[in-house]
């Protein structure tokens, strides 16, 4: 008698197609979102405020409540949701653009306050939507279409690491970045996801995970280039790991 | 929790305070909300008594954030708002244009100051078309209501949660550093507005039903122009049911001043002595600002001779005037650029010289 | 005895799934989907599959919608 091993969660929305492109790891992302949310029985108490870029979709897939937020201020949204109804299960779902350069006032304060709120930052290199232009995480050297010669130092400045600068906020209870390179490290950054959801859950602060995706098209590579890519250049400057975890006794 | 609503007394209280304590008698659950002269009061007046209350106090980071925790709070259909004051009114015109196409419940208090820029803390009427005209992109119209004393300042507070949530549209009461910084006797009524049911769009969590989605996002053109033609149908019935006005002597005058917010006061004292003095002079102050009162313009232009306006901005009122009028009188503006309004004295001068 | 199921309405051709899949039983299709796409099959003539589902944790569409094992 065979078990069932894996299915499509009921977070999704009924007969749900992603309108991602093909190989994009927003897919994986979505799917580990909604996975979590079963699994924690969260469903019926979930809202998500959604952003502006690829990421805005998420209301299309995932059969929960959903605001849609103004460039960047997701992270707004989400405080008054949750100031409003401290009883619901508060998240956001933004790119690295809107997470981490538009709205990244909004982001580290809502970290600062310790705001019961789980966010998911999806870090690609690279404004996704509007076709590829340079972005706060592009990485040294890069080629956009912003920067055809690619990112040099004098000209663009740094890039941000989003999950160490969250881990910093005195409000943060959980902060972590992840990877969806391989399978193995899927099932890692569900563990993460799971994580940050849980601090919510307990009323311990603010929780965070930065997942490095792929993003083909704009990268212009396969899907599985792309993963070499992810594995081989990002994973190199923005490393993986639990940067702040207040529920381990070591902590950092 | 019972809250204090000071009623059945008269009290002497700042325009800012009176705005607070009219918000959390109406049941205003969440403030959110950052500095910014001559409003700071209700701010500091809130995050007492929010606290106090049980309700949510947040000091936002930046106006951008504090207008979009209140469409964050807005969309569970609570009570929510925040104060500013002009040129960080101005951060906030994008999440007004959003919360127009998710049909929010905003309610804004906007206490104008000087401008352009920076400008001054002086008060002003220099945001008249900020608030009327928007300075958000699209189509898309914002209620607002004018106070031209300290009472009305609490009672328009009132109507503008009223308002709001029965059209689901965020609303501003328009006030300026006069109203927020003067002190006069006010007598709070509790909230006289039924409650209105949100339960058919709000969100708080899809138990037992189907996630909604609050967005403006319409990716194809045909559903865009069927919404805009929504929201302008909702834009006519509040024409037809929330247009507010006052007039004086309006009837039988050969010239009307029209005016709002505190200019009115002074107006109405400028017209009496000239009524004194024998001349047809009667007064229209529009309470909202939109629904502009354009009908009753209109029809008192069949007998009325000529207009004067009188508003402190390079005129942008006027215009409104001048539309509803539609060419069939004069409309005359006398104004200042920033500042307290002309006294009775300066504007009957004025009208005057005019006539 | 373990299998997967594909939803081939949902396949984008990124293939992913293909080298994920550790027997190889996964392979390009000849059938095309409403998008176009030549999307992919599972073949187990052999009954090697292990219900491991990488393939489905690796598929970034929902195309691999259930995975068995036994």
């Amino acid at each position: 008698m065979a078990t069932q091993v894996f299915k499509i969660a009921d977070t999704f929305r009924k007969d749900v197609k992603y309108t991602f492109c093909p190989g994009c790891d927003h897919g994986v992302a979505v799917r580990l979102v909604a996975e979590v949310l079963e699994e924690l029985g969260l469903k019926e108490k979930a809202i998500v405020a959604a952003a502006i870029g690829c990421s805005v979709t998420i209301y299309d897939f995932l059969n929960i409540d959903a605001l849609e937020s103004p460039h960047g201020r997701a992270m707004a949204e989400a405080t008054g949701i949750k100031r409003a109804r401290p009883d619901k299960f508060v998240f956001t779902y933004q790119g690295d653009g809107d997470f981490a350069s538009i709205g990244l006032a909004e982001s580290m304060h809502a970290a600062l306050r310790g705001e019961k709120i789980s966010a998911i930052c999806i870090n690609n290199t690279t404004y996704g939507m509007t076709g590829g232009q340079l972005g706060p995480t592009t990485m040294v050297g890069q080629v956009t279409t912003t920067s055809p010669t690619g990112r040099n130092l004098e000209y663009y400045g740094y890039p941000i690491k989003v999950a160490e600068h969250i881990a910093l906020c005195d409000g943060t209870a959980f902060s972590a970045r992840v990877s969806l390179d391989t399978v193995a490290n899927i099932r890692k950054a569900k563990q993460a996801i799971k994580k940050a959801f849980e601090v919510q859950l307990k009323g311990l602060g603010f929780g965070f995970v930065e997942i490095l995706s792929s993003c083909p098209t704009n990268w212009k590579m396969t899907p599985e280039q792309a993963h070499d890519r992810v594995r081989n250049e990002m994973m190199q400057v923005f490393k993986p790991g639990i940067y702040k975890d207040i529920t381990e006794k070591s902590g950092k | 929790m019972a809250v204090e609503c000071l009623t059945g007394k008269k009290v002497l209280i700042k325009g800012n305070y009176a705005i607070a304590q009219a918000a959390v008698n109406a049941g205003c659950e969440c403030y959110f909300g950052y500095p910014i002269t001559p409003q700071s009061e209700i701010g500091e007046f809130m995050s007492g008594k929010m606290q106090e209350l049980g309700r949510a106090y947040v000091s936002a980071e930046s106006e951008l954030a504090a207008i979009n925790m209140v469409l964050g709070a807005c969309s569970t259909g609570v009570k929510a708002m925040s104060s500013s004051s002009s040129c960080a009114v101005a951060l906030m015109q994008e999440a007004l244009s959003y919360a127009t196409a998710d049909e929010l419940p905003v309610v804004l208090v906007s206490v104008m100051r000087g401008g352009p820029g920076l400008g001054n803390i002086y008060p002003s009427q220099g945001d008249y078309n900020q608030s009327t005209k928007g300075g958000g992109n699209g189509d898309y119209k914002l209620i607002v209501l004018a106070p031209s004393t300290v009472q009305e300042c609490a009672d328009l507070t009132y109507k503008a949660f009223y308002l709001a949530h029965k059209y689901k549209n965020p609303t501003v009461l328009l006030a300026d550093g006069l109203l927020g910084q003067m002190m006069e006797p006010v007598e709070f009524k509790p909230y006289p507005y039924p409650e209105i049911d949100n339960s058919s769009w709000a969100l708080t969590g899809a138990k037992g039903r189907d996630g909604r989605i609050i967005r403006s996002y319409a990716p194809l053109a045909d559903r865009q122009c069927e919404f805009l033609e929504k929201l302008y149908d909702k834009y006519k019935k509040i024409e037809e049911n929330e247009t507010e006005w006052e007039e004086l002597n309006a009837e039988d005058a050969d010239v009307v001043l029209v005016s709002f917010g505190s200019t009115s006061r002074n107006v109405n004292s400028a017209a009496k002595l000239l009524r004194q003095k024998g001349l047809k002079v009667g007064t229209f102050r529009p309470i909202t600002l939109f629904p502009f009162p354009n009908n009753r313009l209109a029809e008192l232009s069949k007998s009325v001779k000529k207009f004067v306006v009188v508003e402190v901005n390079m005129g942008q009122m006027v215009n409104d005037v001048k539309l509803a009028v539609n060419g069939r009188v004069p409309v005359e503006l006398i104004n200042k650029g920033v500042g307290t309004p002309p006294s009775p004295e300066e504007i009957a001068a004025k009208v005057e010289e005019l006539m | 005895m373990s299998n997967i199921v594909i939803d081939e309405s949902r396949c984008k051709a990124c293939y992913l799934c293909i080298k994920e899949c550790p027997k190889k039983l996964i392979k390009v299709s000849e059938r095309t989907n409403n998008l176009g796409n030549n999307v992919v099959e599972f073949c187990d003539p052999d009954h090697e599959c292990l219900g491991c589902a990488m393939c489905a944790t690796r598929c970034p569409d929902l195309a691999i919608t259930e995975v068995y094992r036994g």
